[in-house]
């Protein structure tokens, strides 16, 4: 056993599917013990908050203020209120508003608002300009005023008796507060989705929700696919028959049919994350069945099985002692590959939208769901979508390079 | 030919009695759950639908279509005689569409879409396994490990990263639907034009996931006949090598054709998922449409003609093998 073990760990492919494995593993587990919000929180109101990080307004006003006198500061500024295709938006308004399109120059920022301040009138009509594109001229203005001013902005408190505007402070352009003494700081590494939840944290709980529904329905399909295929493979006869008919059944008659046929069924009340993996369990169990059923038939001559059975050893006994230790290696092979492909089975019925219901647990394939019904990736939001595809690709790719990893161990002739 | 018609015989009788039992199954599995399917049933018709007259007619039609009140046995045999007549009754989301309407609506996508593509993934990955078994050295060490990738990346998951950078990032292609929607199907050339246009990205994305598991398999296929004896004796005879690699890859692909019979349901289940994400009018899509309607003769509908299809492509396979494989008339002939 021990020299196994030492073998399996010799083998490259085995070990890094394994560490990518066990990495996930930790994370999953470390990571709800340091971050301790709930991962289903609705915490943004509105949807696909971007990546970052989220300080508090009210309480940066606050906070200690420390003067920095940095250069690029105010260009800075005014290149995130107006884009490159800002200044282009604004070049096509005043051409159109008559202005010669060579003094344009939207390279430079003065001349360019000068102009636009002068000329430009949220009523006038231009011809062919949609709704849309006044209404987007009209923010754009909006944004711009005071982008120039070296003035700094004041902060008014009502009062509370007559209800007029006090000054209490003003805010220089040179001011800057440290994040760190901020009270109120948020980081969204992967941004919120489109409940409004923190992606990272409800990923991280999706994916130990997946792993579980994987090892449920792995381990659920490999006894019955091992029953299976003792079954047929040791007795053989009518039982063989029998099984050999059920299994070469349930190969061709597509899995994704079945899954889809008793998830409906089920109802989307009654559908939880364990019931989920059952059902997959019970649809999944083929190949295992097939694989026990053609090692079991080889050794069922062998010597030693027959010494067994001329010593009076019982069924039970000859399989739990001479049959399945030769066959443990397939089994766990079987094992590995069927929790990958659980937890895939669980991301297409989700997808479908025939997962867990969304309210008790997330999962990965909800995720997805999700973000896919909420057009995540027409919309260009990526963080919303891509991070779970990768785990998902991820655990997958890990778990079948240690199969492979494995296989080379176990059959010699496959090493290269 | 007499071995030929025992094996072909044979295989018809296998798909006949498969097609029997995925009928049996498509029938039994939604009846065998606990609770009352049809209070179940009207439930989401009454979410599903605002019309009380159309509420009304499906119900009455639902009860006298699948005989809902009598015994299993004589609705399963109502239920046959109905599928018979290609009689599914009316989708419950897209009413007053028959079921037999929306399928035959979106089949001739689906047929359109997934039987070329998981030929081309087939040919193009056995192509390139053989290649990396033949060649070796560099080329094997590149395609390998990215076929490897590949092969394990989720159907869907490759179908959404390729409408990303092609459908949204470099605007190629359009990202949903099999034509243009200010189209009306016709056989104009801006039609087939936009036809042509949206088929590429869910034609790629399941061509590509074909190919890598098919590489895979090919490959190691081929690197264990290149080493066969027969492979050592033709050499030393001084057979031209174009010539044995004829042989070799002609039996390194027997098993890949059987494996394909034996995987072309999660093929197809992975192609569904294709058009899911791309809202390719095909029969995934219908089915998507259908469960998120809450749409029971939909699904129903929908599962069972997916499941003939894939027994259909099956039993073709299996009759191509028996023509392809010499040794079936051996075998049978005796």
């Amino acid at each position: 056993m021990k020299h196994t073990i030492q073998q399996v760990f010799r083998s490259g492919k085995f070990v890094v599917g394994f560490s990518i494995l066990v990495a996930m593993l930790l994370i999953v587990i470390v990571y709800p013990l340091i971050i301790t919000y709930p991962p289903l929180e609705i915490i943004s109101q509105g949807t696909f908050f971007p990546p970052g990080i989220y300080v508090n307004v009210y309480d940066s006003i606050g906070s200690t203020r420390y003067i920095l006198n940095l250069d690029d500061a105010a260009a800075n500024r005014i290149a995130s209120k107006l884009s490159n295709n800002d200044r282009l938006a604004m070049k096509d308004w005043l051409v159109a508003a008559g202005i010669p399109e060579n003094e344009i120059d939207i390279n430079n920022t003065e001349v360019l608002l000068d102009q636009w301040e002068n000329n430009y009138d949220p009523k006038a009509r231009i011809a062919g300009m949609t709704n849309a594109q006044r209404n987007y001229y009209v923010r754009l203005n909006n944004s711009l005023k005071g982008l120039l001013s070296t003035e700094g902005v004041s902060i008014a408190v009502k009062n509370a008796e007559t209800g007029a505007l006090e000054e209490a402070g003003v805010v220089a352009q040179s001011d800057y507060v440290n994040v760190n003494q901020v009270p109120n700081v948020r980081v969204l590494p992967l941004g919120t989705n489109s409940f409004g939840r923190d992606v990272l944290t409800e990923l991280v709980k999706a994916t130990a929700v997946s792993l579980q529904i994987g090892f449920v329905a792995g381990i659920i399909a490999t006894l019955i696919g091992l029953t299976l295929g003792l079954v047929g493979g040791y007795v053989g006869g009518l039982a063989d028959d029998v099984t050999m008919f059920v299994t070469n059944l349930f190969t061709v008659i597509p899995t994704i049919v079945l899954l889809i046929l008793i998830s409906f069924s089920i109802g989307q009340e009654k559908r939880g994350a364990f019931t989920i993996a059952v059902v997959i369990g019970f649809t999944s169990w083929v190949w295992t069945a097939r694989a026990v059923r053609a090692q079991v038939i080889s050794l069922r001559n062998r010597d030693h099985v027959n010494l067994s059975k001329l010593s009076g050893h019982s069924i039970v006994h000859i399989i739990l002692a001479d049959i399945l230790p030769y066959i443990a290696s397939y089994v766990v092979m079987a094992l590995i590959l069927q929790i990958s492909t659980a937890i895939l089975a669980e991301a297409g019925l989700s997808i479908l939208g025939l997962g867990p219901k969304t309210t008790e647990v997330p999962t990965l394939g909800l995720m997805l769901n999700w973000a896919l019904i909420y057009q995540a990736p027409i919309l260009g939001k990526w963080w919303a979508y891509l991070p779970v595809i990768v785990t998902i690709a991820l655990v997958t790719f890990s778990m079948n390079l240690m199969n492979t990893g494995l296989d080379q161990v176990f059959n010699p002739a496959l090493r290269d | 030919m007499k071995g030929y018609r025992r094996y072909f015989l044979n295989k018809l009788l296998w798909f006949l009695v498969t097609f029997v039992c995925a009928f049996i199954l498509n029938f039994t599995l939604p009846r065998l759950m606990p609770g009352d399917p049809v209070a179940a049933i009207v439930s989401r018709l009454a979410q599903g639908l605002s019309d009380a007259t159309g509420v009304q007619a499906i119900y009455q039609q639902y009860v006298d279509l699948f005989g809902t009140n009598r015994p299993i046995l004589e609705q399963f045999f109502i239920y046959i005689k109905n599928v018979a007549r290609g009689d599914f009754g009316f989708s419950f989301s897209q009413y007053p569409r028959t079921v037999a309407a929306v399928i035959k609506s979106s089949i001739g996508w689906t047929l359109a879409l997934q039987f070329p593509a998981i030929i081309v993934g087939w040919l193009i990955g056995n192509t390139l396994g053989a290649l990396a078994a033949y060649l070796k050295g560099g080329f094997d060490k590149v395609l390998m490990p990215v076929s490897i990738f590949i092969s394990n990346f989720p159907a869907f998951g490759m179908a959404v990263i390729m409408l990303v950078i092609f459908g949204v990032a470099l605007e190629w292609f359009p990202t949903s639907g099999g034509y243009g929607f200010d189209l009306i199907p016709s056989f104009s050339w801006g039609f087939i034009w936009s036809v042509i246009v949206h088929y590429q990205l869910p034609f790629w994305s399941i061509v590509l996931i074909t190919i890598g598991g098919q590489a895979i398999g090919m490959r190691s296929m081929s690197i264990y006949e290149l080493n066969a004896d027969y492979v050592k004796y033709a050499r030393f005879m001084g057979i031209k090598d174009r010539k044995i690699v004829g042989y070799v890859f002609r039996n390194a692909m027997l098993p890949q054709i059987t494996g394909l019979a034996l995987a072309i349901g999660t093929m197809v289940g992975g192609a569904l998922f294709a058009e899911i994400i791309f809202s390719y009018p095909g029969l995934g899509y219908t089915l998507y449409n259908g469960v998120m309607g809450g749409d029971y003769p939909l699904i129903s509908a929908a599962t069972l003609i997916i499941t003939v299809m894939v027994l259909s492509a099956n039993f073709i396979i299996e009759i191509l093998y028996g023509i392809i494989d010499p040794r079936i008339k051996a075998a049978q002939a005796d």
